[in-house]
């Protein structure tokens, strides 16, 4: 709004030729965004900053006295182990996931591409129906779907001839739980990156396809030569994405194991919160959670650099 | 030929795993308990039973729940659509200095990492005494739907002709009336998805939910009940599903109406969760 202030200054200077008056009407028009951006938006971001900087637990809530103590908290929480342990369980979790959902989508693009229609419209109204599962609902039936007496998947594993699975408990055990959390983040995903990938896919021009089958190139050489290379910039786009969703993902995994059994689940945004929540430390989760705000400012920047090679290229 | 029978092989198998979830979801609701405890599951719903269903609306609060959702998500949506149309129109009908950089802030605006808010957002609300109220929550999906709206919101505008204002205009309308009486029953469409997908994002919503309520329980929405389907049903397992069908209904609405829109705007839009 400073762009308003300097308004006056230029219109009092009298009998320019062409006297432009500076337009209000766009400023007043995106004021209410930008007073709900910076008081819903900004300010809680600042206030995140300053409570990671005070000392900041249950009292000072409380009373509303908080002191400041510099870096204090950072320090603690850097020269936690745990919480390295949690960082590097944050990357092994989101380079499994990203892979993955990046492996199987280009899976299912690919395929879709090579469908007739009716089959076309059928798996794409499958991954429709996934993707409009929400997050809750599809938490709520994995539970069920993995529950170890009544459970479908340990009926379908037994019957299958592995009776080891026979009333087997996958969320009391902390890799098999992670497992899961990774099939669900992975099943959720993929919709929204095979359709993306799927929709580039067949604006790549037929002809090449043509000429590189006449040249007899196979498969994986027709994907490695023309595919991958002209999409470079989308797949770029799309990775950059999942990365930034899957690092933050919470509400899975905080209503499926809230972190445990033990640690074996906790990831960062779980971490800040069971922090704050349980021990009440808001400032050290307050912390935390700054620290994943850098982790993912990272992420954002390589995302931004795809979408500006993707309007540049296209 | 062998080529041919391998593909739809692997469509199958794509189509039931996207599916299986869903319709074991669906089927568990609709079988009798005493199926769902044979040894052997079955596959198909018969015999039918709607008992589950009743359980679920039985149960206490279900109707405040349901009610509380439909306030804050539809509160949310109608917030974000005016503020955003404004923004909208400036961006996509007006040149401006430092429209450029304004939507530069819109794009950051939409990648905020939300969950990384819960502390400050807590603290805030605790602050200005809006914790346990679902003004808190009506703001907070306020703003999480605004950047995307913004964003769908001036490709509709974008791509209705500005000719067609102008000749309103010269036709001896005011800038306002050629507004209202051409453009906005042209982007009604428009409005009406991107308010359905904004409502989906809010009635999703559980990690503020969970934290910005907890002593009025009776202020909870849908999607930290159905968290909470433990207190709730014990282990009825399908009084949860049925639970967790009506609470996917109106989403599923949503996208059966929006069919056409979903692959093509949404990802123009690259938004989930």
């Amino acid at each position: 709004m400073t762009l308003l202030a300097e308004r006056p200054v230029r219109e009092t200077a009298p009998a320019a030729p062409k006297r432009r008056k500076r337009p209000v009407l766009p400023y007043l028009l995106i004021a209410p965004t930008l007073v709900t951006t910076a008081y819903l938006l900004v300010y809680p971001l600042v206030r995140n900053v300053i409570i990671s900087l005070q000392e900041f637990g249950l009292p000072q809530l409380v009373r509303g006295d908080a002191k400041f103590v510099g870096l204090a908290n950072y320090v603690k929480v850097l020269s936690d182990p745990e919480f390295w342990g949690v960082v590097k369980r944050t990357l092994w979790f989101t380079a499994i996931n990203v892979v993955l959902i990046m492996v199987l989508s280009t899976l299912v693009a690919l395929l879709l591409v090579r469908l007739g229609k009716w089959l076309r419209l059928l798996v794409m109204g499958g991954l429709v129906l996934t993707w409009a599962t929400p997050i809750i609902a599809a938490t709520t039936v994995f539970q069920w779907l993995f529950q170890s007496r009544l459970g479908v998947v340990n009926w379908a594993l037994v019957a299958l001839g592995f009776p080891e699975y026979r009333d087997y408990t996958w969320f009391a055990d902390g890799e098999a739980t992670f497992g899961i959390l990774i099939t669900l983040i992975v099943w959720q995903s993929i919709p929204f990156a095979a359709l993306s990938l799927y929709a580039a896919m067949i604006t790549v021009p037929q002809e090449l396809y043509e000429a590189a089958r006449i040249d007899g190139a196979g498969a994986w050489r027709v994907f490695s030569t023309i595919t991958f290379p002209m999409l470079r910039a989308m797949f770029g786009l799309i990775t950059c994405l999942e990365v930034i969703w899957v690092v933050k993902a919470f509400v899975q995994i905080w209503v499926i194991s809230q972190g445990g059994p033990g640690q074996a689940t906790t990831t960062l945004p779980v971490y800040a919160f069971q922090v704050a929540q349980s021990l009440q430390r808001y400032d050290l989760g307050a912390a935390v959670s700054m620290l994943m705000v850098v982790l993912l400012v990272l992420a954002l920047l390589a995302y931004f650099r795809q979408l500006y090679r993707q309007e540049r290229d296209t | 030929m062998i080529g041919r029978i391998s593909r739809t092989t692997a469509a199958l198998i794509v189509f039931v795993i996207s599916v299986f979830p869903v319709y074991w979801m669906v089927l568990t609701a609709f079988k009798p308990t005493k199926d769902i405890q044979s040894a052997t599951p079955t596959f198909l719903p018969i015999p039918i039973t709607f008992d589950h269903f009743g359980t679920a609306i039985a149960a206490k609060g279900f109707f405040s729940f349901w009610r509380n959702s439909l306030l804050v998500a539809g509160g949310a949506v109608v917030l974000a659509l005016l503020v955003a149309l404004l923004a909208a129109f400036a961006i996509a009908r007006l040149r401006w200095k430092g429209r450029r950089a304004f939507v530069l802030m819109v794009f950051v605006a939409q990648m905020t990492p939300w969950e990384a808010l819960l502390i400050p957002i807590y603290v805030i609300a605790r602050d200005t005494g809006m914790l346990d109220t679902l003004w808190i929550l009506t703001l907070v999906y306020f703003m999480m739907t605004l950047p995307f709206t913004i964003v769908t919101l001036r490709g509709f505008l974008a791509a209705i002709p500005v000719d067609l204002e102008e000749a309103a205009q010269v036709d001896g309308c005011t800038r306002g009336q050629a507004f209202r009486k051409v453009v906005f029953p042209l982007l009604a469409p428009g409005l009406l998805a991107t308010s359905l997908f904004g409502f989906i994002t809010a009635w999703n919503e559980f990690a503020f939910a969970n934290v910005l309520i907890i002593k009025d329980q009776d202020d909870r929405t849908l999607p930290v009940w159905l968290s909470s389907f433990n207190n709730t049903f014990g282990t009825d397992w399908c009084a949860t599903m049925a639970a967790s069908t009506l609470f996917m209904l109106p989403v599923l609405l949503i996208f059966v109406v929006l069919q056409g829109r979903v692959t093509t705007g949404i990802v123009g839009g690259a938004v989930k969760g």
